[in-house]
């Protein structure tokens, strides 16, 4: 029997795995060209900032109060307001989606307002069928009126402008820039994509060419054949990494405030159970499709959901919390961020570090247990 | 089969028998044609209960220097309010802070000495508040929770002060059009069936002629008397049956299972399905005659999908994005249909609006599917 490893035939079968690596004109793609794309992607395509959002606004009175109360509106930097007189028309505006919401003051709006019996009436009708943007265009509408009505009582009532005065002050991200913490949420997406949607396809691939019959009958063992598998895949890992960091640093001015060393004890320690993952899907499946569409959901689609990158995980239904512990990326994404914006936080960064080599521990357990050098 | 017989049959009945090898293709073993219905399912319930920008049990530190009834009392409020769900007391600013870095608070309240004596001067009195700017989104929703809580306490402070003879001159109502109760499952179900039949539809197309050539059978395949565009349709017949099939699973899901009002017409939206799976099938023949082995077509269909659903108005508004982007994303065709899909469920949206959003559909829909049928022609030379 074979020694269970032999320098000679690892160096083989590396070259092997490599060869086909490099000969597949993908490997760029996937190295290089995919992790541009994506870092591309989230720096510009998702904003989580707050821009201005799209307004109607009727004006149904035509008295002082009403127009101050307009220009309210029209200046501030949350709506960008269309007038009309026409509320059906906003409407259909409102249901094509070309506005958010529609702002309404009503005609008997000042003569109320002048009086001392009922207030003066505001409607704020939202587009409810997005219920994000519904939430902010009706926050932020309530906030003008509120702001508006205080300073229009200033002048005359100096009580109402006491009390609570709010100062926040956010840390690590002063200018409140979304991008600075999706962009390093993005890396845990794309590493998951190359560490684990590649992999998923490179052994069951060997199963449904035949080449897995060559390679069982030579004397490679698993443990061989499992190393030299996985080493180019984590070499391109760490070449995307490297492209994702400078891009956020150079291209979308994220700041860096960590340790070099520390960012790749992290990708890397991230790295395993993501190819672990991977491969494992791929041994046990051993069919390419299946494999793929196994990778897309237990991998991938974690990674962008259930890590905390985008969505908050406490907000979610506890069963789904549950689950998220199960998920590589979770424990990825907080250290990272930290890395980028914070600092070295060593309180985040060891215990995660250490989660995550015990996830790889686990996969690589287990397939050993899955691939058997024998035939069905 | 029955040799040259086949070449005088009708090309219909060709085609028949290409659909038919196709299905059983896809169906024959047990793990493919559980990955046809299982993995749109899994979706369904990831992304409907994961995907939420709302924030709720977020945990809250505070120093409290002051000691008085105020400081207490907005403390108070904050644990009756559903959006927390811890509100810590640390001893020291270094404490607040190591929670902070460590993630175990999104904020930090500071009450300084003097707090509650300062508010009953009537005067304003500043209230410093740090948050976690890693989660600048959380952070800033947390922010406006708390602002709420400040302003309802000032208000009642001033009350207070002035004996109650206050009146505020003029009120908000605020309303939801479509979604009075801001039902998240409304928006995200009729979503997830523009996304989830796309990305099935996508995966099923792409990898077709891909596997055949990785295994060889495409030559195979080639020497038969199917012509062209008969191995184009028979290829595309099956995915589009898939997508429909997964559609009709959701719509039905979305109405029966989840409550999610239809309010417009379902031909409509049936319609508009059509061009949005033919558009989608064109983009995975693409990707499947550029393919030389699976990994490359699961690879094409990802750098088709992922900027599809980023760029479609789902995970963020496309009012967000820059406009030369927002102008690239008019050739995505999950936006033109999110549009469709949301309006005619919760809008009961009408037919003109409907086709000026099927339009762009059938445009692409074109565009793709002779792109495809090009390239497919191309590479085989």
């Amino acid at each position: 029997m074979a020694a269970r490893f032999s320098s000679l035939r690892l160096r083989a079968l590396f070259i092997k795995e490599v060869l086909q690596v490099l000969r597949d004109p993908s490997t760029i793609l996937i190295a290089v060209f995919l992790p541009i794309m994506l870092v591309f992607l989230f720096g510009y395509g998702v904003s989580l900032d707050t821009s201005a959002v799209k307004l109607g606004l009727v004006q149904q009175s035509g008295g002082p109060a009403s127009l101050s109360l307009t220009s309210a509106y029209v200046n501030s930097p949350y709506f960008e307001v269309t007038q009309s007189n026409d509320k059906d028309a906003l409407f259909d505006d409102l249901t094509a989606g070309r506005i958010r919401g529609i702002v309404t003051i009503s005609s008997d709006f000042d003569r109320l307002y002048a009086s001392t019996g009922k207030p003066g009436q505001v409607q704020i009708i939202t587009d409810g069928s997005n219920p994000n943007t519904a939430n902010f265009v009706s926050a932020y509408a309530q906030g003008v009126h509120a702001q508006w009505l205080l300073s229009e009582s200033a002048q005359d009532d100096s009580a109402r402008s006491g009390g609570i005065q709010i100062l926040p002050q956010f840390w690590y991200n002063t200018a409140l820039t979304s991008r600075n913490f999706l962009v390093p949420g993005s890396f845990a997406v794309i590493l998951t994509m190359i560490g684990s949607l590649l992999t998923a396809l490179v052994v069951a691939r060997e199963w449904e060419r035949g080449t897995m019959e060559a390679l069982i009958a030579t004397p490679v063992t698993i443990p061989e054949f499992i190393i030299t598998k996985m080493t180019p895949y984590f070499i391109l890992g760490l070449i995307a990494a490297t492209i994702c960091t400078l891009m956020a640093a150079y291209l979308f001015d994220v700041p860096f405030r960590g340790s070099i060393f520390a960012l790749y004890a992290l990708y890397a320690a991230f790295l395993l159970p993501a190819l672990g993952q991977g491969l494992l899907i791929s041994a046990a499946l051993k069919n390419q499709f299946v494999a793929s569409q196994v990778a897309l959901l237990t991998a991938f689609l974690p990674a962008f959901l259930l890590s905390g990158f985008i969505f908050e995980i406490s907000s979610m239904p506890t069963w789904i919390q549950a689950i998220t512990y199960a998920v590589p990326a979770r424990y990825l994404i907080p250290p990272l961020q930290s890395l980028f914006l914070t600092g070295n936080v060593w309180e985040l960064l060891l215990p995660n570090i250490a989660i995550l080599l015990g996830f790889g521990a686990l996969f690589f357990i287990l397939i050993f247990r899955v691939t058997k050098k024998k035939l069905d | 089969m029955a040799g040259p017989a086949f070449a005088t049959w009708p090309a219909w009945a060709r085609m028949k028998a290409l659909v038919i090898k196709e299905l059983l293709a896809m169906l024959r073993d047990k793990k493919g044609r559980i990955t046809l219905v299982a993995p749109p399912i899994l979706q369904l319930v990831l992304f409907s209960f994961a995907s939420t920008l709302a924030v709720e049990n977020a945990d809250i530190v505070y120093l409290d220097r002051d000691g008085g009834t105020a400081t207490a009392e907005i403390v108070q409020r904050i644990q009756g309010s559903p959006n927390f769900r811890s509100v810590t007391r640390v001893a020291s600013e270094k404490a607040m802070e190591k929670a902070i870095d460590e993630q175990q608070a999104i904020a930090g309240i500071y009450f300084p000495q003097g707090f509650t004596a300062d508010l009953k001067t009537g005067h304003p009195v500043p209230l410093q508040i740090v948050y976690d700017g890693r989660r600048s989104n959380a952070s800033q929703i947390v922010n406006s929770y708390l602002g709420q809580i400040a302003a309802s306490l000032n208000l009642s402070l001033a009350a207070a002060r002035q004996g109650n003879g206050l009146r505020a001159p003029s009120e908000i109502v605020p309303s939801n059009a479509f979604n009075p109760n801001l039902e998240y499952m409304w928006f995200v179900l009729p979503s997830l069936i523009a996304m989830i039949s796309a990305i099935t539809t996508l995966a099923v197309t792409a990898q077709s002629v891909a596997r055949e050539r990785e295994l060889g059978t495409f030559d195979q395949l080639m020497v038969t008397p199917l012509r062209v565009h008969e191995i184009l349709i028979g290829k595309s017949i099956p995915p589009f049956l898939v997508g429909l099939l997964n559609s009709t699973i959701f719509i039905v899901a979305a109405v029966f299972i989840f409550d999610v009002p239809l309010r417009g017409s379902l031909i409509l939206l049936f319609g508009a399905i059509v061009f949005y799976l033919l558009s989608v099938i064109g983009v995975g023949l693409f990707i499947s005659s550029l393919s030389k082995t699976q990994q490359q077509a699961f690879l094409g269909t990802f750098i088709f999908i992922t900027p599809a659903v980023l760029l479609s108005g789902y995970a963020s508004p496309i009012d967000n994005i820059p406009f030369w982007l927002e102008r690239i994303s008019l050739a995505n065709p999950v936006r033109h249909f999110i549009v469709i899909v949301q309006g005619v469920f919760l809008k009961a949206m009408p037919l003109m609006e409907v086709l000026a959003n099927t339009v762009p559909l059938i445009i692409i829909s074109i565009f793709t599917l002779s792109a495809a049928a090009w390239l497919f022609r191309h590479r085989m030379e």
